[in-house]
């Protein structure tokens, strides 16, 4: 069987993906894709951890589920706020939104 | 397994107000609506308190609905402040035009609140989750509620993305945890984080990552200001006040449970991240010229004395915490409240707008004055007594130092609080007679006022029955 730092890795090596891009893109859309290459690597880790642990526990599959179907919420009230400012400002680059500074 | 449904009374009767919000809303005529919606919703939520009070008070602590909820005291008293700061936010969404005909911000509002009280009563690490985001998700609505402003769109994306940012780093770090001690009950958890090592303080990291975007701590307050400007004022005042309170009563859970053998570093941790949040946030907030960025650093200073009660890490830590929370609470409540009026008869929100404000609205200007002064910590408003008691708690733990820095930041505090008075008090509007353009408050707006501004006296001047519950809180965690 594979050793359980393999999936660890690609979990961290994702999630990096994904802090990645949210520091560096600038397009919202691009943001919230980022972020959720950040929820898919939590999936990995929780669905590695449960298999090579107490697979009669199943917590960590639950856990997985929940986080899908939170983040399919929360990237619908995103896409949804997007749309709003796009429709105020014609832009989705988060830089370009910046009526409030300091 | 213990499948006690008073564990979740509360949220049971929460849940029913918001459908029965939603069912008759499009019964009531057009003129009828903005009031029918804004008595139900305040009048719905004072009466959940008062059936909480009387028939769902813990008697003792126990794990309850398979361990997903702790039915302790902390939770019952933090769950109690919530839905208060709802009801009485609920009476200033009336106040507020664009929010008080829809019947979603009300429900929106209820939605938010119920998770908050997860938040605060939760010992699962889904259960966790769940509650975070079911806090979150309505506030990032609300935030963006008026679709035709400009800046309330701006600040409901700015929270959403740094949200969904930040809960995906505190996930991954709940996703570790589990790993490493091979459970989600965070009861269990005691004895696998003995020893200190890079991992588990990164772990550590990930976890304080999460929790102070909610409490706004520095470095990751940067959506506070802008949000709390750009959201309803109604809204803003919401999210400063309950919503960082549960990001406090789960982070206090979080980590004395958890992570008692850790202790030693995650209170250097905090330490560092109250004393940068004190320092910057008053420091910040000297050079606002908009009331509410202004409330917005303050609020992120106030987290970080908060804070300081934590670090202490006792008892008596815990239940200074829980006192600060309360008095914080009613503060801030009355200072959005006020800005809230004043926003709505005047159209600004600089602070150069409240020039002659006690002679345009005598009360209003008390109320303000009541406020800003427990802001700053002057007896004999709650914010004072709050402050001792934090500070009292760190200086019996040992941290003098972080005691040192909290009360000269205090007295950089007192500063641009008073300057705010200046303008209300001393100024005078130019070439205007001030009798001339008073400020108007419907009725709901000084019901909520009254209670806010009552509670601020009330917290500061009758000591006892308020750290009779923060006791009550804090010995159920240890």
């Amino acid at each position: 069987m594979i050793p359980i730092s393999w999936y660890l890795f690609l979990s961290a090596a994702l999630f990096s993906v994904g802090l990645f891009g949210v520091l560096v893109r600038k397009n919202a859309i691009a943001i919230l894709l980022s972020v959720e290459l950040m929820l898919n690597a939590v999936n990995i880790n929780l669905v590695s951890f449960w298999r090579y642990g107490n697979t009669a526990d199943m917590a960590g599959q639950v856990f997985s589920i929940i986080v899908f179907a939170v983040a399919a919420a929360e990237v619908a009230v995103g896409l949804s706020l997007v749309y709003s400012v796009y429709r105020r400002r014609n832009t989705v680059i988060a830089d370009e939104l910046d009526m409030m500074k300091w | 397994m213990n499948f006690n449904l008073m564990a979740v009374f509360p949220e049971l009767l929460l849940l029913a107000l918001a459908v029965v919000i939603l069912v008759v809303d499009p019964f009531w005529k057009d003129s009828n609506r903005k009031n029918n919606l804004g008595w139900l919703a305040t009048l719905g939520l004072f009466g959940v308190i008062l059936a909480s009070l009387l028939f769902a008070a813990p008697a003792q602590d126990q794990l309850a609905l398979g361990g997903m909820v702790r039915y302790d005291g902390l939770g019952f008293v933090f769950k109690m402040l919530f839905i208060f700061t709802a009801a009485v936010s609920s009476l200033f969404f009336m106040d507020s035009e664009k929010l008080a005909n829809r019947a979603e911000a009300y429900v929106l509002l209820i939605a938010a609140t119920i998770g908050m009280n997860f938040m605060a009563s939760s010992t699962d690490l889904v259960m966790i989750y769940l509650a975070i985001e079911t806090t979150s998700i309505p506030m990032y609505v609300l935030s963006g509620f008026m679709l035709d402003d400009k800046r309330s769109t701006e600040a409901g994306f700015k929270y959403l993305l740094f949200g969904a940012f930040t809960s995906a780093i505190f996930l991954y770090g709940l996703s570790l945890v589990y790993g490493f001690s091979g459970t989600t009950q965070i009861s269990d958890m005691r004895g696998f984080f003995g020893t200190f090592n890079p991992v588990s303080g990164g772990l550590l990291f990930l976890l304080i990552v999460g929790l102070g975007f909610k409490i706004s701590l520095v470095p990751f307050h940067f959506w506070a200001p802008d949000t709390y400007e750009g959201a309803p004022t109604p809204v803003a005042g919401f999210l400063s006040t309950a919503s960082k309170a549960a990001g406090f009563a789960l982070l206090m859970r979080l980590f004395v449970m958890a992570f008692p053998q850790m202790a030693e570093h995650w209170q250097m941790l905090l330490a560092v991240m109250a004393t940068l949040s004190m320092t910057l946030g008053n420091l910040v907030a000297l050079a606002q010229t908009n009331i509410k960025r202004l409330l917005a650093y303050s609020s992120i200073a106030h987290a970080g004395y908060a804070l300081v009660g934590l670090v202490a890490n006792s008892k008596f830590g815990i239940e200074s915490v829980v006192y600060y929370l309360i008095a914080y609470v009613a503060t801030n409540l009355a200072a959005f409240g006020i800005i809230a009026v004043f926003q709505k008869s005047t159209g600004s929100d600089e602070i150069r707008a409240f020039d002659g404000m006690s002679r345009r609205s005598p009360y209003l200007g008390l109320a303000m004055l009541a406020a800003f002064l427990s802001l700053s910590g002057m007896p004999p408003f709650g914010g004072f007594i709050a402050k001792v008691l934090v500070f009292a708690a760190a200086m019996e733990a040992g941290w003098t130092w972080l005691v040192i820095v909290g009360v000269l930041n205090s007295i950089v505090g007192v500063y641009y609080y008073l300057t705010v008075l200046k303008y209300v008090y001393l100024y005078r509007m130019e070439g205007e007679v001030e009798e001339g353009h008073p400020i108007h408050s419907s009725r709901p707006a000084v019901i909520a006022l009254s209670i806010a501004s009552l509670g601020v006296i009330v917290v500061g001047v009758i000591f006892s029955p308020w750290f009779g519950m923060a006791t009550r809180a804090a010995a159920s965690l240890f």
